[in-house]
């Protein structure tokens, strides 16, 4: 089941529904573009797993499968 | 707002997010008239330049790439007080330049809606506009410049287009105030703020400095605390309390604190794009993104970036030292000119020993930093340097790093200067000083003549197990060592010094590009440049006073008197002999003679003496005093122990050739201690070459540390961790070591 950011395959893609961090990290994906209503979609993931790859807004973002995981999504 | 007066210099501010080619219209715009500073306390570069407009002068400031104005601690709070007019070191801004990537609008604009609110004079400049053409993205201009109400200029700073339109934007929009728009914020933000502005200027309303309404809001924004903590606002009673009461309201009303912000700026972004930005039908599969496919790729990627990383590698380590030899050469070209122009004498010689071969000493880092930067530029400039920091993030993260520092410490293999200068990527200040700590402790190449010099004389060369050899695996070892103990420093600093919560990782990967090739020979240029100002004087410095420490005292007259009259012996043997095998064998005895002097004077010297001073605290790692002056003097360069052991030890300083090496090799095994215990076996050599594998015997990566930190303390720390590192390494080697000989 796709909760987060984190749970993405490469290709899938899905809408954010909320940032459940706060402080410093939080605040950086906001900043960023990743509020809710935004569509993301995983484009590839380093050797180890981790990092991961996403594009949204154009542009894209690499993020440690911790910080990705506490981006709320939901399938589109 | 005050408009400025007809007579005065103009500034202009650059704005912008990494990434968007900001340093090159920086450049563009400024030329050759650049200078780097530092801002007071802070490790930001303070980058100002100069232009022309018509018939008035220009300064400019290159503020660093931001995604956000969003301050959170000191070094980012600069670009916010810069803007906003209230560093006491820079003048206000009269425009501010936002520069602003076509191909990432969306994310570029929530920048740009924050400067919009400091209310300055604006002007955009559009970059990459080439890249997005390429992609098939159209963008309307004129429409952007009506929604965003400042002018929107395109401009490819690489190619000088579109330059002078800029100018003259710059040059119109500084002669009008600007009346700020309409704020994207939802109402019961903007009356919170309201509020907690008319709290802080107080009853009577005039505060002497009132605070600016873009820091009003950030106050209420930012939930770390920093900027309370740095704003100060006298006598107004519980500003934490009143941040308190006024986010619980706004989250009442539907505007969570600090969600509201990127909900109301993306909001404000989205609609200020529509219709100015049109895709293609289909995402295009532009080049760029085959490419990626590739590099980053589980297995084909790290292929690439193994062979990537071996080039930069070989190329600092290897491709450089032609052009060191050549500046070597140079430089001792120079001083034979001075010396066979000059008088002998304390002047000659400062002139000769002190400064031309501290000017050497600085100069020889070029060659590697320019290779070093002109690989980094190129990859940083096409965009690969950032899949770099992310392959390698999780093996750096077991070390409490981040992808981020992975160059700069491969780099620190080479040379560690270049290495601890490519440490300013790293954003995070704690990230960033660790790398810089820990570099140094990567086996550099000048550690190299110490280590074949001694593997060579003193570890057999035997194989073990028949087929690995002996001193391979010792120059191994040494090279792990300084590995292992920059993994356990960073561990123990990331604790204790640097304790702190992980900085978050969240990288753009920014699509690729041909590199310019102007960019990168800047890049390179500058970072030579700004090394040699920094560093070079305090380099210099230090030769200076390490040439006195061994020049004087002098030898006394009647010893002088004794090696000359052993001189004029020789001299007048040379006369009466004819054969020319005897005449060089008399050449030979008169450079020994040469040497045995030179010799004695070192052994005399300020510095021999505290050789002797520090004897019985370096005995315990098997050395004797000569040793250990040699590791005294070696403190502006590590390679200096080597020619340094050749004068202690009689056999002069031109140690550098294959037979000048053997020479030395031959003198140290027969060394012995006043007992007649002979002074080098395996234990000492190991643990001499240990403690040049830990040690911080380099004046010049400290110099660099204390220019990258801005601070003393780095650098003074540096050496000290290093060096007692250094000294508990060696004793341990040397103690265990005897202890399993016996």
């Amino acid at each position: 089941m796709v909760t987060t950011l984190a749970d993405l395959s490469i290709g899938q893609s899905a809408r954010v529904t909320a940032v459940e961090a706060g402080g410093d990290l939080g605040v950086r994906l906001l900043e960023m573009g990743l509020i809710p209503g935004t569509d993301v979609s995983l484009v590839g993931k380093a050797p180890l797993g981790d990092p991961l790859v996403y594009e949204f807004r154009g542009y894209r973002l690499s993020l440690r499968r911790a910080e990705a995981a506490v981006v709320a999504v939901e399938r589109a | 707002m005050a408009l400025a007066t007809d007579a005065a210099v103009r500034t202009v501010a650059l704005i912008g997010n990494p990434n968007t080619g900001k340093s090159t219209v920086f450049g563009a715009l400024s030329g050759v008239q650049q200078r780097v500073g530092n801002y007071p306390g802070v490790t930001v570069e303070k980058k100002t330049g100069r232009m022309t407009i018509g018939e008035r002068k220009w300064s400019l400031i290159d503020l660093p790439g931001t995604y956000s104005l969003a301050p959170r601690s000191p070094d980012e709070m600069v670009a916010v007080d810069v803007l906003l007019g209230r560093r006491a070191d820079t003048p206000a801004p009269d425009v501010v330049l936002c520069v602003v990537d076509a191909n990432n609008l969306e994310r570029n604009l929530y920048l740009v809606s924050q400067v919009l609110e400091l209310g300055r004079p604006m002007v955009v400049a559009l970059t990459m506009t080439d890249v997005a053409e390429s992609r098939g993205l159209a963008i309307d201009v004129e429409r952007l410049a009506e929604r965003l109400g400042v002018p929107v200029v395109p401009v490819q700073a690489h190619r000088r287009v579109g330059l002078d339109r800029l100018k003259s934007a710059l040059a119109t929009a500084s002669e009008r105030p600007r009346t700020v728009g309409e704020s994207p914020f939802p109402a019961p933000f903007r009356d919170e703020v309201d509020r907690l502005a008319a709290a802080i200027a107080g009853p009577d309303g005039a505060e002497k400095a009132p605070l600016p309404r873009y820091l009003v809001e950030r106050l209420l924004l930012d939930t770390s605390g920093y900027l309370e903590g740095h704003v100060a606002v006298h006598g107004r009673a519980d500003l934490a309390g009143q941040l308190k009461d006024g986010r619980a309201r706004l989250a009442e009303a539907g505007c969570p604190v600090p969600a509201v912000e990127a909900m109301a700026r993306y909001g404000w972004a989205a609609r200020a794009l529509e219709g100015v930005v049109t895709r293609p039908r289909e995402r295009r599969a532009g080049a760029g993104d085959r490419v990626d496919r590739v590099l980053t790729h589980r297995f084909f990627g790290t292929v690439a970036f193994v062979v990537l990383m071996a080039l930069i590698f070989q190329s600092v380590f290897t491709w450089a030292v032609p052009a060191m030899d050549l500046i070597d050469a140079g430089v001792g070209w120079l001083a034979g000119l001075v010396e066979g122009s000059m008088a002998e004498g304390p002047l000659r010689s400062l002139i000769v020993d002190g400064v031309i071969a501290g000017v050497g000493g600085v100069i020889v880092f070029l060659p590697q930093i320019f290779i070093l930067f002109f690989f980094l530029g190129i990859l940083e400039d096409c965009g690969y340097l950032a899949r770099a920091a992310y392959l390698m993030d999780r093996l750096m993260t077991r070390l409490g790093l981040s992808g981020k520092s992975f160059i700069p410490l491969l780099s620190s293999f080479a040379c560690a200067i270049p290495g601890v200068m490519a440490a300013r990527v790293i954003e995070d200040r704690r990230d960033r000083l660790t790398t810089i700590l820990v570099a140094p402790l990567m086996s550099c190449s000048a550690r190299l003549p110490v280590y074949t010099l001694l593997i060579a004389a003193f570890i057999p060369p035997a194989m073990l197990g028949g087929f690995v050899s002996l001193q391979a695996i010792t120059m191994v070892g040494l090279y792990s060592i300084g590995v292992i103990a920059a993994a356990g420093v960073a561990w123990a600093l990331k604790r204790t010094v640097f304790r702190g919560p992980t900085p978050p990782f969240v990288m753009e990967l920014p699509p690729y590009k041909w590199p310019s090739p102007r960019v990168v020979l800047y890049r390179m240029l500058d970072r030579g440049w700004a090394f040699i100002r920094r560093a070079g004087t305090i380099i210099v410095a230090v030769s200076v006073v390490m040439w006195a420490l061994l020049y004087y005292p002098r030898l006394p007259d009647e010893v002088e008197g004794r090696f000359e009259a052993e001189r004029q012996a020789l001299l007048h043997q040379a006369e009466q002999a004819d054969d020319p095998k005897a005449t060089q064998q008399i050449e030979l005895e008169l450079a020994r003679i040469d040497a045995r002097a030179e010799g004695l004077q070192n052994r005399r010297s300020l510095l021999g003496r505290a050789g002797r001073l520090i004897e019985p605290v370096v005995r315990p790692l098997g050395w004797d005093w000569r040793i250990g002056a040699a590791a005294l003097a070696s403190f502006p360069a590590r390679e200096v122990v080597v020619a340094t052991l050749g004068v202690i030890f009689d056999v002069g300083a031109e140690v550098g050739d294959e037979e000048g090496v053997s020479r030395l090799q031959s003198a140290l095994r027969q060394a012995e201690w006043p007992d007649d215990r002979p002074l080098f076996n395996v234990p000492v050599a190991l643990s001499i070459m240990v403690f040049f594998a830990l040690c911080a015997q380099c004046v010049s990566t400290l110099a660099v540390i204390r220019r990258e930190t801005n601070s003393w303390a780095w650098p003074t720390f540096s050496f000290a961790y290093m060096t007692a590192l250094a000294y508990v390494g060696a004793l341990l080697t040397y103690q265990i070591g005897m202890l399993i000989a016996a």
